[in-house]
């Protein structure tokens, strides 16, 4: 396996089953690039956390996952959870939703961040623990590092709790970092700072960054390729700007519609009515066209598969009738804010 | 996220608990159907000397005899009416006086809840033995004696369980629409807020049912309870501890209390998962 | 957080009266006479006998007398003397308190340790084999009776094994150790005499055995709850996401969480290894507080039983208070005010 030709994560027909039958996600495909970011949008329910979960070997008891997903080649389905544990944290690091959560509210953030450090450096002194914690603290921004080490999350501010996050994420210099709705729980003006914080960390250590969000809004200004999820799906993927500009689904334009554009035209904004099917009773043919305003009866029979038009991957029977329309100027929230 | 959760709990079955269910209802069923009939088909008279004393287990009796010659397993069957029926009494009681002081504290609140409330907490700092205990003694050895002190001890855990209960209930939104609409503090009470409230107590009093069967025949080991000759099973163990080496004597009727307190636990486990599905 | 104690504290007198005041008005409105304990059956005709028992044991008082009389001696410590061993209740009590101690002490060890692995195991193998054995251990153990598996287990390991030695504290043969605190174990080991501390423990096995299983089960039920609530937390996920292997996970991560509401339960179980002391105490012949309170209880000896009442709501209401502060301690987001 020559370890440099291979891309950096390859995610090949990946489904997640739970015991019971039902599939979360079924069949999904993409390339996470090292140094770029790759932005997976999708409303809540779309499975898009735990298929990054799945990657991580993290999914729950209670489901099963098939496919492959390669980091630079090595098989992560069905690898020993020995090596699995050596690749979390080290080769791979987590950033999650809401940091109040996934922090331990019964240990000091310094202790949090060192054993991430030490989990993976058991040699390291205590000493050297010590100084990697203050150094990744300060990386993120947080002042007065030694400090704030000795506090505890509920010590700490909702923009600083997820800096300490990011911290604990990148702690053994991860080839991929993914970060799950790492903007969600906080604050619209601590937002754009912790993208920023990501977007540095990515450039600086040549990350693959992969961001899970429900807003596209987010990943306009940050992501490099984009894969659009809906029910276990890929509707559509490909570069950030083909995708802005040239989308060829109408979820996706449903999405980006929802976005404030900078010329202010709110008659723009239409939210796609109705909401993600449940899992238990996912319709038949085209998982979008109970909320789809261009539906057919083919829609409503056969599921479209992904295919190639013009220069995104769409999944939408009637991709190629959506070509004349374009989309406007959409900007980032990053930008806005 | 929400949806895996919700699928979780969607693909987990009531049923798996079922099997105690039905072994708890088993369980407490054989003694009670023993304690009503065990009259019609008993073999030995549980009173009187049938054979030689301190005979260990044999065919002609399956638990052996006691100190006396008397059949243990005779008296141990004999013993199910004591402990079930001082149990029914203790916990209806219980339930009945407790939950009335509860109610009335939290719906009326105030001077009332104060006053009721710190007795309430002045009864729950005795260890309950010791209390049962003071309270047995000093009305004297007894069945009826030891069925009062247990109560004593009982009443206070559901009255504080029905305060909270009727807390809860009377914050919510119906309560106050009820009130607004004129409905007097007795009808509020009884038709708006009890009929709401029973639960958590359903379910404690079921568990509570084991746990009397055993602070009672703690009591009648002591020697406070039920008095000899009376086939109780606190004091025949304790027949026992005073014949060490027969090991018999006391056998039976610790498998009885046992099998009683964990075919209550039983049942009061699965009516909380079905009544009541937070897990505690 | 000290104010809160102070708070706690000052309530405890008002506490401890009602508790008095409650015990002496059972015993008082009863029929039950205390004269039958101080008078043998054959002096109770003699008029002379009775008024003189009368007059020592201040029962020719009114009862507001009595009861004034009773809080006063209560306030300088005085619990009176007792009908059955005409000695101060609190000498007798003193004198008994080491053993009992002893005992509940290595009972609250046991029950505590098994019941925290016991909810550890079952809430790791939640709904498995694993899980059902562990429950019905402690289920088990909270549902049997104390002198009645103590009877039995005694007669086991004595008289079937020999494995251990007979009722007591030591072995008939054996001198005490040295008083320093009176309990046999430490006292032993305080002054060197190892043979003694090794006998001493040999007693203590099995009654410490039966009286902690009795609260095993409470212990690991709520331990078992909270760690399944606590593994469903996103730090629990963090950790993993980290590179956290199994035991730590749990061990460092999650039980120390799960600890927290713990605590308050311990309280409560140290009510109940009271109520299991009596029981357990009489069975093994265990010269403490519980079998001086079954003894005081078949004679009638009143002022020894609402002696012992007393003291078992005063350490009962100060464990309690124990536990709250170590509450507050263990729950970095708790500062009482």
């Amino acid at each position: 396996m020559g370890t440099s030709q291979q891309p950096l994560l390859n995610v090949r027909n990946l489904r997640v089953t739970l015991r019971n039958g039902l599939e979360i996600v079924r069949g999904v495909d993409f390339v996470a690039e090292a140094g770029k970011v790759l932005g997976i949008v999708g409303e809540s329910g779309s499975g898009k956390s735990i298929m990054m979960r799945a990657a991580m070997g993290l999914s729950p008891s209670l489901s099963t996952v098939t496919g492959s997903i390669r980091l630079r080649g090595e098989e992560l389905v069905g690898a020993h959870e020995r090596r699995m544990q050596k690749l979390r944290g080290s080769k791979i690091g987590l950033v999650f939703q809401d940091p109040m959560s996934a922090l331990n509210p019964v240990i000091t953030i310094g202790k949090l961040i060192a054993e991430a450090v030490r989990l993976h450096n058991p040699d390291m002194s205590a000493a050297g623990v010590r100084r990697r914690t203050i150094e990744l603290l300060d990386l993120v921004a947080v002042p007065q590092p030694e400090l704030r080490a000795n506090q505890y999350v509920h010590e700490f501010s909702g923009g600083m709790r997820q800096r300490v996050m990011i911290a604990m994420a990148i702690a053994n210099n991860p080839e991929v970092l993914i970060a799950d709705e790492p903007t969600t729980a906080l604050d619209v003006t601590v937002q754009a700072q912790i993208l920023e914080v990501l977007k540095n960390l990515q450039t600086r250590f040549s990350i693959g960054l992969i961001l899970i969000t429900h807003d596209l809004g987010v990943v306009a200004g940050t992501a490099d390729t984009v894969v659009v999820m809906y029910a276990g799906k890929v509707m559509e993927s490909g570069a950030v700007r083909d995708i802005f500009y040239r989308s060829r689904h109408p979820y996706t334009r449903g999405l980006l519609s929802c976005l404030p554009t900078i010329s202010g035209n709110r008659s723009r904004l239409e939210p796609i009515s109705g909401s993600p099917p449940l899992l238990s009773a996912r319709p038949v043919g085209c998982p979008f066209h109970p909320r789809c305003s261009m539906a057919q009866n083919t829609c409503r029979s056969e599921e479209p598969k992904l295919r190639q038009v013009d220069d995104v991957l769409t999944a939408c029977h009637f991709a190629e009738s959506l070509r004349g329309v374009a989309t406007g100027q959409w900007t980032s929230r990053a930008e806005h804010a | 996220m929400s949806m895996v959760l919700g699928a979780k709990a969607q693909g987990k079955p009531k049923i798996t608990l079922r099997p105690v269910l039905i072994a708890g209802l088993l369980i407490v069923g054989f003694w009670i159907v023993v304690a009503l009939t065990i009259d019609v088909w008993t073999v030995y008279d549980p009173l009187k000397l049938v054979a030689r004393k301190l005979q260990p287990p044999s065919f002609e009796h399956w638990l052996g005899t006691d100190a006396l010659g008397r059949d243990v397993m005779t008296r141990t069957l004999y013993g199910a009416r004591y402990s079930i029926a001082i149990s029914m009494i203790v916990v209806v009681c219980s339930v009945a006086f407790g939950s009335l002081v509860g109610a009335m504290a939290g719906f009326f609140g105030g001077w009332t809840d104060s006053v009721l409330m710190r007795l309430v907490d002045i009864t729950l700092s005795f260890p309950p033995v010791l209390l049962a205990m003071a309270v047995a003694a000093s009305l004297g050895p007894g069945l009826q004696n030891t069925a009062i002190a247990v109560i004593a001890v009982w009443w206070p855990v559901y009255a504080r369980l029905m305060r909270g209960q009727v807390l809860d209930v009377i914050s919510r939104d119906h309560i106050e629409a009820a009130r607004a609409g004129g409905a007097s503090s007795y009808r509020l009470l009884t038709k708006h807020i009890l009929p709401l409230s029973w639960t958590p107590t359903i379910i404690s009093a079921t568990m509570d049912f084991g746990q009397v069967v055993l602070l009672a025949a703690s009591l009648s080991f002591i020697g406070l309870g039920a008095q000899p000759p009376s086939p109780e099973w606190g004091s025949m163990i304790s027949d026992g501890a005073a014949h060490f080496y027969s090991w018999w004597i006391a056998f039976g009727p610790g498998v009885a209390i046992l099998s009683l307190g964990l075919g209550f636990n039983f049942i009061g486990d699965a009516l909380r998962d079905i009544l009541d599905p937070r897990e505690l | 957080m000290t104010q809160y104690v102070f708070r706690r504290l000052i309530s405890m007198p008002l506490l401890l009266l009602g508790v008095a005041t409650m015990a002496f008005f059972l015993s008082h409105f009863t029929q039950a006479d205390p004269l039958s304990a101080l008078v043998s059956e054959r002096q109770m005709g003699n008029p002379e006998v009775v008024a003189a028992a009368k007059q020592r044991w201040g029962l020719d008082r009114s009862m507001p007398e009595q009861y004034a009389i009773y809080v006063k001696n209560l306030v300088t410590g005085d619990l009176g003397v007792s009908f059955r061993t005409r000695r101060p209740v609190l000498t007798d009590i003193a004198e008994r308190l080491p053993a009992t101690l002893e005992l509940v002490i290595f009972a609250m060890l046991f029950g505590t340790t098994s019941g925290i692995v016991l909810g550890v195991v079952a809430s790791r193998f939640h709904d498995r084999p694993a899980d059902y054995a562990a429950r019905f251990f402690a289920l088990f153990g909270s549902t049997v009776p104390v002198f009645w598996s103590g009877l039995l287990l005694l007669y086991l390991f004595t008289v079937k094994f020999g494995l251990i030695p007979g009722p007591g504290r030591l072995d008939a043969r054996a001198d005490q150790p040295p008083f320093v605190t009176g309990m046999f174990t430490l006292d032993a080991l305080l002054s060197g005499q190892f043979g003694t501390f090794l006998d001493a423990l040999h007693h203590l096995v099995l009654p410490a055995f039966v009286l902690g299983w009795s609260v095993t089960g409470i212990i690991s039920r709520l331990v078992r709850a909270s760690m399944l609530d606590v593994l469903g937390q996103d730090y629990i996920l963090a950790a993993r996401a980290k590179g956290a292997g199994e035991a730590r996970t749990l061990l460092r991560h999650a039980l120390p969480n799960a600890m927290i509401p713990t605590l308050t339960i311990v309280g409560y179980s140290f009510a109940y290894l009271i109520t299991g002391a009596v029981l357990t105490e009489a069975v093994f012949a265990w010269p403490g507080i519980g079998s001086y309170a079954v003894d005081s209880a078949r004679t009638l000896d009143y002022p020894a039983i609402i002696g012992v009442s007393l003291i078992g709501a005063t350490a009962f209401l100060l464990t309690n208070l124990v536990t709250d502060v170590a509450y507050a301690y263990a729950n970095p987001r708790i500062k009482l005010g």
